[in-house]
């Protein structure tokens, strides 16, 4: 199946000679929604833009819904909707005319049933006559996000969408981008609320310094990277790592209360039984223990700072 | 040719106007009425007749140009730098229009807003001063093209502006001395001889020029030459703004 959005050798060099991107190679199939990460100044919003049309690529291909952004731009563009980091708004105008102005904007016939549709579903109706710079920032946000969808577009780019809104909000958008997904919507979302990838994400990029440093599907990435621990509340304290568990991968916590073993979560948990055998042998007993996976971000943070 | 884009920014910037009513037309329409009064009907009163033209009726081509120039570059510059400050211009770069498209949406909106604003200023002048329009058709071809050639040259600045300061520098600095000093309030006849042959680089000077002629039959040069000098200004704003669009100058990194 031909990709949604094909990212083939992009470089981007700035006038400054900054590079920003890196040989950058990036296939999105249609309907997924892939989560870009990356640390500030990785290169996300660059990458972006340039598949939007905001900023110009040095080298490279790039094609959306199988048109090149350069020399079909007209087709690429019609099919990409824009959430921008910035809250960038026309603060004197009300919601409805900014909305309805992004859909000629992209070369659509006025639908106002959809513009409804759209505020409706954004919670933003009762609003529509109301200036957009009498809304809160949360308000605003929704505003860019109707927008980017007033043109009905098959790839939505969502930079950093949820970034300073309330957690009811952020909910909310979540909510709607599954919504979105399930319509047939591609969705590529940058952001630095590494919850917000590990609970959305199909796919993950991780991109360092204008590379990217990896392309996973979200479960398998979290299994392969993963790590998991098994935490063991003792009776009594010890004071530092018994002999007999020097070579295992253990180490204590809680003042000497807590005892704590990782281990890969794809290896077989021979290991745990092992350390649970060991720890009868020698005596030592708990009351207690649990077991938990790393998260995402414990995943990103180990692969940006490697 | 993506018409509902064009018709997106056209009515986008109309609709600015609309909520600037005061800023837009009243202000603009006010002065040149201050100018009337003071120039046409005050002093004018004691002053000869130019070219047998009444002084009230011989300066209201130049005001009104005065105006227009003014207007079309304060409409165009401020309609393209908004979007610029504001950061909304985004939305217009990554969108299916290509440049032509969002000269045609901004600088035609500013174009009509001086066309407009211009036929204003000329029925107010009627309160003031009574006047002929020679040749109708010229009168208005010439408001047209000036409009347009000065919202061009107004978008240049717009693009370039990184500020407000530069936003005011062009319009403040140089056009509105290069009008008061092109034949506004006197013919280039009544200047000594080298002020003349200065005056002759003043490309302000043809466009007074032209328009009065439309209005009087008179002029310091041939229209031919007016009209020529206009089309060859609008020429090169034209050729400026394909170079920004095709470099990114100002827009695009």
């Amino acid at each position: 199946m031909q990709p949604d959005i094909s990212v083939k050798h992009l470089n981007k060099v700035y006038a400054d000679g900054f590079q920003a991107l890196k040989d950058i190679n990036l296939d999105i199939t249609r309907g997924e929604i892939f989560a870009l990460l990356g640390p500030n100044g990785a290169g996300k919003t660059t990458l972006i833009s340039i598949i939007c049309g905001i900023v110009n690529k040095s080298s490279g291909e790039v094609k959306a819904a199988g048109h090149d952004i350069v020399k079909e731009y007209r087709k690429a563009r019609e099919t990409i909707g824009l959430v921008p980091q910035e809250l960038n708004t026309d603060s004197f105008e009300t919601v409805w005319n900014a909305v309805s102005f992004s859909r000629g904007l992209f070369g659509k016939p006025a639908n106002p049933a959809h513009i409804e549709k759209v505020l409706k579903d954004l919670s933003l109706w009762d609003k529509r006559n109301n200036r957009i710079m009498a809304l809160s920032g949360g308000m605003k946000r929704r505003v860019m996000i109707a927008k980017a969808l007033s043109h009905e577009p098959r790839i939505l780019f969502l930079d950093e969408p949820t970034a300073g809104v309330d957690v009811e909000l952020r909910r909310d958008m979540w909510e709607m981008v599954r919504k979105l997904r399930e319509d047939g919507v591609t969705i590529i979302l940058t952001t630095h609320y590494i919850e917000e990838a590990e609970e959305m994400a199909d796919r993950i990029g991780v991109i360092r310094q204008g590379e990217i440093i990896l392309v996973e599907d979200k479960d398998r990435l979290m299994s392969k990277l993963g790590k998991k621990e098994l935490r063991l509340q003792l009776q009594q304290p010890l004071s530092k790592v018994p002999g007999e568990l020097v070579l295992e991968p253990v180490e204590l916590s809680d003042d000497g209360y807590e005892l704590i073993y990782t281990f890969d979560s794809q290896q077989e948990q021979a290991g745990v039984a092992r350390l649970l055998r060991t720890l009868g042998d020698i005596g030592i007993e708990y009351r207690d223990l649990r077991t938990r996976e790393s998260s995402l971000e414990e995943i990103f943070v180990g692969l940006v700072h490697e | 040719m993506n018409y509902y884009g064009i018709r997106a920014i056209y009515r986008f910037e109309m609709a600015r106007m609309g909520r600037t009513l005061m800023q837009s037309v009243a202000s603009p329409v006010i002065s040149t009425c201050l100018y009337f009064v003071v120039f046409g009907s005050a002093i004018g009163s004691r002053m000869g007749d130019i070219d047998n033209i009444s002084y009230g009726a011989y300066i209201i081509p130049g005001l009104v140009m005065l105006s227009l120039l003014m207007q079309s570059i304060s409409n165009a510059s401020f309609g393209i730098y908004m979007p610029k400050f504001s950061g909304t211009i985004y939305e217009v770069l990554s969108a299916p229009v290509s440049y032509v498209e969002v000269v045609i949406g901004y600088v035609g909106a500013a174009a009509t807003k001086s066309v407009i604003l211009g036929l204003i200023i000329l029925a107010t002048a009627r309160l003031f001063v009574d006047y002929d329009v020679l040749h109708p058709f010229w009168m208005f071809s010439f408001l047209v093209l000036t409009s347009v050639t000065f919202s061009l040259f107004g978008f240049i600045i717009g693009i370039w502006a990184d500020g407000f300061e530069k936003l005011q520098i062009v319009p403040m600095m140089i056009v509105t001395p290069l009008v008061f000093l092109g034949g506004t309030f006197y013919s280039i006849d009544m200047l000594p001889e080298v002020w003349q042959t200065i005056s002759l680089f003043n490309p302000v000077v043809y466009l007074i020029s032209g328009f009065r002629w439309a209005f009087y039959g008179v002029a310091d040069v041939h229209v031919g030459i007016s009209a020529g000098m206009t089309l060859m200004f609008l020429t090169a704003c034209m050729v400026t703004i394909w170079w920004i669009f095709r470099t990114g100058y100002r827009l695009r990194s």
